[in-house]
C-alpha cells in the first residue's frame, strides 16, 4: 500500500553583483539571508543527523561531510513557516518546508520566491549608494554552470530500490516536456533546461557527472521505514502550472512503483534519451525503448497517466489526486495539439514565445545577447522586473493559487506535517531554541541541559496533533514538560 | 471555471466567438489580435529590459552547485 507523498522543493537561486567591486557570491549570500532571518539566525542548524554520502543502493559512506558553512559562520536559519533558508555552495537557497499536497507545495515554493525578493529589498538598503544584487530562480548561468532545483519524495523503504530506477527513468526523461525551464542557445531554444548537465543514470553526485536518479540515501526521518528520494533532474520552475505538475505527476507515480503497478517502460539509452529530448521543442522527436519500441515522450507520458488515473479511480479517489490528473491530461492535450501553445502553462513555451517575437520584431539571430538578456531576466525574482512576474501580472499565465495563499506560506508553516510544530515553535519561543533540523527542534529552556525533541515521523507533529498543547504553553519549559506528560 | 473552460477561453483567445461558420475572416482577425496582444507584451518588457544587453550577460557568471 502507497504511503503518503511528504513533498519539499530546495532552489538554488542564481546571485549576481552589479556594479559591486570583488563580488563573493559566498558573503553576498549570507549577507542576503542574514538581512531577512534578523535575529532568527541565532538558531543554529542541528547536523547530527545528517549524512548525505549515504547511498541508496547500500554502499558505505566514503567520507563524512564537513558542514563549512556553519564554520564559517554562513547564514543558516529556520523560518517560522517551516523553511531552511542558506547558503549552499555559492548560491542562497531556500528549501520548502515539508507539504502534504502539490498546490501547498507551490504555495511554498513561491513563498521562497517571495522572500528572496522581500531579502534583497532590506540589503539594498545596507549597500554602498550604485552597488545592487539580482537574483533569479533559473539553474544555469550559460556559461557551462548549472545549480539545482531538487525535490523530495518521501517514499517506503520496503519498496525496492532497482523497481524505483526502472520505472522512474523514462518518467523523468520525457516529464521535461512539460517541467522544463527552457535555455536559449546558439542553435535555437530548448525546452528542458539543463538535459546537457545529466551523464548518468543512477548515482550519488549532485556536482559532477549529475545521474538522472539520484541515489542519496538521507531520509531525514525512521531510516527504517523511509526514504527520501532526493530528485536532482528537474529545472527550477515559476510557472505554477508546471511545479504544481511537477510535484503531483511524480508523486503519484511514485504511488504507482510503491504498488507495483507499472509495466516495464525502460529507455534503451536514458542519458541521451534526456538529451535528445530537451533539444526538441517540438516535442515529435522518438526515443527508443528496451523492447525495441520507437515512442514519442507523449506516447510515455500518456501511459503513466493512464496507469495513475486507473490507480487514482481504485485506491485513492481524493480531490488533490483529480486535480493533478486533470492538469496532467489538459497539458499532454495541449502539448499534443501544439507545444508552443502552452505559453500560459509551462516556463520553457512563455520563454519561447517572447524570445520568438523579440527574434522576428528586432531581426535578431539566437544567438543575440538581447535573447540571452530576456532569456535571464525572465527568472528574475522582482516582480517589477522578472518577465515572468509581468506576464503574471497582466493575466498571462495561469494560476494554481491566489496571492492571499502565498502571503499566508510566507508566514505560517503546513498545518499537515511536522513542518507545523517546527515553524511554530520558531515563532513563539524564538529565544528558546537552539538548534533545529528537519527531524529535531533543541530547546535550551535554561535547565542544565538542552532538550533535543525528535521528529522522525513526518506525519507527526501537524496542527491536529500540537495546536492544543502549543496554545496552553506560555514557555518552552512548558511544552516540554507538557511532551514529557503526553508521552 | 474549470481547466476545460479555460483551456477553450485560452484557444479561442479569450473572445469565445469562435464558432466553426466564421471562417477564414475569423482566422485573420486572431491571427492580428495575437500580433496585437504581443506587440503590447514586448512594448511592456522593452519598458522593464535591462540596458546593455552584451555586458548584462557577460557580468551573469555563477559558481556550479547543487
Amino acid at each position: 500500500m502507497a504511503i503518503a507523498k511528504v513533498m519539499g522543493i530546495e532552489t538554488e537561486y542564481g546571485i549576481s553583483g552589479l556594479a559591486v567591486t570583488d563580488f563573493n557570491p559566498v558573503l553576498a549570500s549570507s549577507l542576503l539571508i542574514n538581512s531577512y532571518a534578523g535575529t532568527l539566525r541565532r538558531i543554529r542548524w542541528d547536523y547530527e543527523q545528517e549524512s548525505p554520502l549515504r547511498d541508496a543502493r547500500g554502499f558505505e559512506p566514503v567520507q563524512e561531510r564537513q558542514p563549512v558553512e556553519e564554520d564559517l559562520g554562513l547564514a543558516n536559519v529556520i523560518l517560522p513557516n517551516g523553511a531552511r533558508y542558506y547558503v549552499d555552495h555559492a548560491h542562497p537557497e531556500y528549501s520548502t518546508p515539508e507539504c502534504l499536497t502539490p498546490r501547498g507545495l507551490v504555495a511554498h515554493d513561491k513563498a521562497g520566491e517571495r522572500i528572496l525578493e522581500r531579502s534583497l529589498e532590506s540589503v539594498e538598503r545596507i549597500l554602498p549608494p550604485g552597488q545592487r544584487l539580482a537574483i533569479y530562480k533559473n539553474n544555469t548561468d550559460g556559461k557551462g554552470n548549472s545549480y539545482g532545483c531538487h525535490e523530495n519524495y518521501l517514499v517506503d523503504r520496503a519498496t525496492p530500490f532497482p523497481r524505483i530506477v526502472r520505472d522512474l527513468t523514462p518518467f523523468f526523461v520525457t516529464r521535461q516536456i512539460f517541467t522544463g525551464a527552457g535555455k536559449v542557445g546558439a542553435e535555437g531554444s530548448r525546452e528542458g533546461g539543463r538535459g546537457d548537465f545529466f551523464e548518468a543514470e543512477v548515482g550519488l553526485e549532485t556536482t559532477l557527472k549529475r545521474p538522472i536518479i539520484n541515489t542519496r540515501d538521507e531520509p531525514h526521518a525512521d531510516p527504517d521505514k523511509y526514504r527520501r528520494l532526493h530528485v536532482i533532474v528537474g529545472d527550477a520552475n515559476l510557472c505554477e502550472v508546471a511545479t504544481f505538475l511537477k510535484v503531483g505527476t511524480t508523486a503519484l507515480v511514485l504511488k504507482l512503483i510503491e504498488d507495483d503497478l507499472l509495466p516495464d517502460l525502460s529507455l534503451e539509452h536514458p542519458v541521451q534519451a534526456l538529451h535528445e529530448i530537451s533539444w526538441d521543442p517540438s516535442c515529435r522527436q522518438t526515443v527508443r525503448l528496451r523492447d525495441g519500441r520507437r515512442v514519442r515522450p507523449l506516447e510515455l507520458q500518456w501511459e503513466y497517466l493512464d496507469h495513475a488515473k486507473k490507480y487514482v479511480k481504485e485506491s485513492e479517489p481524493t480531490p488533490e489526486h483529480a486535480e493533478v490528473l486533470q492538469w496532467w491530461e489538459s497539458v499532454l492535450s495541449g502539448i499534443e495539439e501544439d507545444p508552443f501553445s502552452m505559453h500560459r502553462e509551462l516556463d520553457w513555451a512563455a520563454k519561447y514565445r517572447l524570445l520568438q517575437a523579440y527574434l522576428e520584431r528586432d531581426g535578431l539571430d539566437w544567438s543575440s545577447a538581447k535573447l540571452a538578456a530576456i532569456d535571464l531576466q525572465y527568472h528574475d525574482v522582482r516582480r517589477s522586473r522578472g518577465l515572468y512576474h509581468r506576464l503574471a501580472e497582466s493575466g498571462r499565465v495561469e494560476r494554481i493559487v491566489t496571492e492571499a495563499e502565498i502571503e499566508q506560506a510566507i508566514e505560517d508553516p503546513p498545518e499537515d506535517t511536522r513542518a507545523y510544530f517546527r515553524g511554530r515553535c520558531i515563532g513563539r519561543y524564538p529565544g528558546s531554541i537552539a538548534a533545529a533540523s528537519w527531524d529535531s527542534v533543541i530547546f535550551d529552556t535554561g535547565a542544565d541541559s538542552l532538550q533535543r525533541v525528535p521528529t522522525r515521523e513526518p506525519l507527526r507533529g501537524t496542527r491536529e496533533h500540537v495546536e492544543a498543547l502549543l496554545d496552553v504553553s506560555e514557555t518552552a519549559a512548558d511544552l516540554i514538560s507538557g511532551l514529557q506528560g503526553g508521552s | 471555471m474549470t481547466q476545460e473552460q479555460k483551456r477553450s477561453q485560452r484557444k479561442g483567445g479569450g473572445d469565445g466567438d469562435d464558432g466553426g461558420d466564421a471562417g477564414q475572416t475569423s482566422a485573420t482577425q486572431k491571427g492580428e489580435k495575437l500580433k496585437e496582444e504581443m506587440d503590447e507584451i514586448l512594448d511592456e518588457i522593452d519598458s522593464v529590459l535591462e540596458e546593455n544587453a552584451e555586458e548584462f550577460v557577460k557580468s551573469y557568471v555563477q559558481k556550479g552547485g547543487e
